[in-house]
């Protein structure tokens, strides 16, 4: 034990750059769900097909082989070598995305079509249809999901110590175990409680968010919501 | 619009889900100011009519009008072409309708409910649309409700708040699709009495859906019988629940009387 105190420092030295990798990636995640899952539902053929190919491809793919491709193979392709930290980004959001373009969908085809019809029958436009009356209604649907995604993404924060992004799990496995090899069982009890900690916060802020939606409807959030919340924070 | 002009026509229109005819060869026309009532058995195609003129159907063959204009048309090239989605919403702003579930907005306040399509769509400014809203909202004795949600209030109170929003539109048409039926029965009376004081006291042109007879004949100038897709009866209230010419109407009579 007498350890502890160094062995905290180097995993704490990592956080940083698992909260900016995590954080990138939501934020990316966040851009990527929202464009192919509304591409999901367009009118237009193309689109669709575009939308529903990213879709398939990095959900059936492998993550870490996606990584590598971003890291180790794009250079010698076409000669572009990306940081490794932004290449994790690129890629946490990408698959993370993936995934996300799905709850869009699914929470956007869940508001029923009476509000669509009621939004018609005031002569609305299909734009503000879109935006004023369906989008806030699915927003809030897709809330739970989200905050499941964002946790799993910040869990595979952890691939990127395979390109040495200096983050928790690198820190643990390459500097610490070596080095304090006798400690094993602290330091990966210390690194779990660290991606708890960080999940726990995502959950408060999605909590934080979803309170608020509701607040905005005029009701509590409801049952599922808060099971899905609570089932996520563990 | 001529004086003499008819508010909704409807020639040779016919639609069909699939295979299913739901209206065939229909004709009917509604004078400015009148109040009709489709009655008929469920899935005799009344329903449909609004929804045709609410343009959340379309037409299979025919057209209507709506003051005078075509809704499911448009003039183009000397010649009729289907209206676009930007045409037909134009000639629809005249038409409001009131819906079985009410279909108020959860994420938006009662006040918003009222007040965000005559601001978006009609381009009031806010304070017209509030003080719009706020007259309405007095009219149907809801006043006190304009900060709540639609979830905070009752099945009667939400069908209330969504006749003041059908009314802000200040619209020429009404469609009633069966407002009553999803009330719970005690508040069955009072929205109807409400719609009853709308009625006498503005000149809106009122097609009504109802399975509430006695509401019917108070309420109608004029009651369509439907069945299969046609109207087998038009007649006065007092003569078609009086003395019904048609043996199908007369036994819906008895039917829906229990």
């Amino acid at each position: 034990m007498e350890n502890l105190p160094r062995i905290v420092a180097v995993l704490l030295d990592g956080v940083p750059e698992t909260v900016i990798a995590a954080a990138g990636g939501i934020l990316l995640t966040i851009l990527l769900a929202f464009s192919a899952g509304l591409a999901l539902l367009s009118e237009h053929r193309l689109l669709r097909a575009i939308s529903r190919t990213y879709v398939e491809f990095f959900r059936g793919t492998s993550e870490v082989v996606q990584l590598f491709w971003i890291y180790f193979v794009l250079p010698v392709l076409v000669g572009i070598q990306l940081l490794p930290l932004f290449a994790g980004v690129v890629v946490l959001g990408l698959n993370h995305g993936a995934y996300g373009a799905e709850i869009v969908r699914g929470a956007v085809s869940s508001v029923p079509k009476a509000q669509v019809e009621g939004a018609k029958a005031l002569s609305f436009s299909p734009r503000d249809i879109r935006w004023r009356v369906v989008m806030p209604q699915a927003v809030l649907e897709m809330l739970p999901s989200f905050n499941n995604l964002f946790i799993q993404l910040l869990k595979s924060t952890a691939i990127l110590s395979f390109i040495v992004v200096s983050e928790v799990t690198e820190r643990g496995v390459q500097v610490l175990v070596p080095n304090f090899g006798d400690d094993i069982v602290l330091i990966f009890v210390l690194m779990l409680l660290i991606y708890l900690v960080l999940a726990v916060l995502i959950t408060a802020v999605m909590r934080w968010l979803e309170r608020i939606g509701a607040r905005r409807l005029g009701r509590r959030p409801s049952a599922s919501a808060r099971t899905a919340a609570v089932a996520a924070a563990h | 619009m001529q004086p003499s002009e008819p508010m909704i026509v409807f020639e040779g229109v016919e639609k069909r889900f699939g295979d299913h005819v739901v209206l065939s060869d229909l004709d009917m026309t509604v004078a400015p100011g009148e109040h009709v009532t489709l009655i008929g058995p469920s899935g005799s195609g009344k329903t449909t009519i609004l929804r045709l003129l609410m343009c959340l159907e379309k037409v299979d063959a025919g057209t209507i009008r709506v003051g005078g204009r075509y809704l499911t048309h448009m003039e183009k090239n000397g010649g009729l072409v289907p209206a676009d989605e930007r045409y037909s919403r134009e000639v629809r702003k005249r038409i409001g309708m009131v819906f079985q579930q009410f279909n108020l907005f959860p994420n938006m306040t009662v006040r918003r409910n009222l007040t965000e399509a005559p601001t978006r769509v009609l381009g009031l400014s806010k304070d017209e649309a509030n003080a719009r809203a706020e007259e309405l909202l007095d009219l149907v004795g809801l006043g006190d409700k304009i900060d709540a949600h639609p979830t905070q209030l009752s099945g009667g109170q939400q069908q209330r708040v969504a006749i003041a929003r059908a009314l802000a539109m200040r619209p020429d048409v009404l469609l009633l699709d069966e407002v009553t039926s999803a009330l719970d029965p005690e508040l069955v009376a009072g929205v109807l009495s409400l719609l009853q004081d709308i009625g006498k006291s503005t000149d809106i042109t009122i097609l009504c859906v109802t399975h509430e007879m006695g509401f019917a004949q108070d309420f109608s100038h004029r009651v369509m019988m439907f069945d299969g897709g046609r109207i087998i009866e038009d007649a006065p209230p007092e003569e078609l629940f009086g003395a019904p010419r048609h043996e199908r109407t007369r036994t819906f009579l008895q039917a829906v009387s229990g």
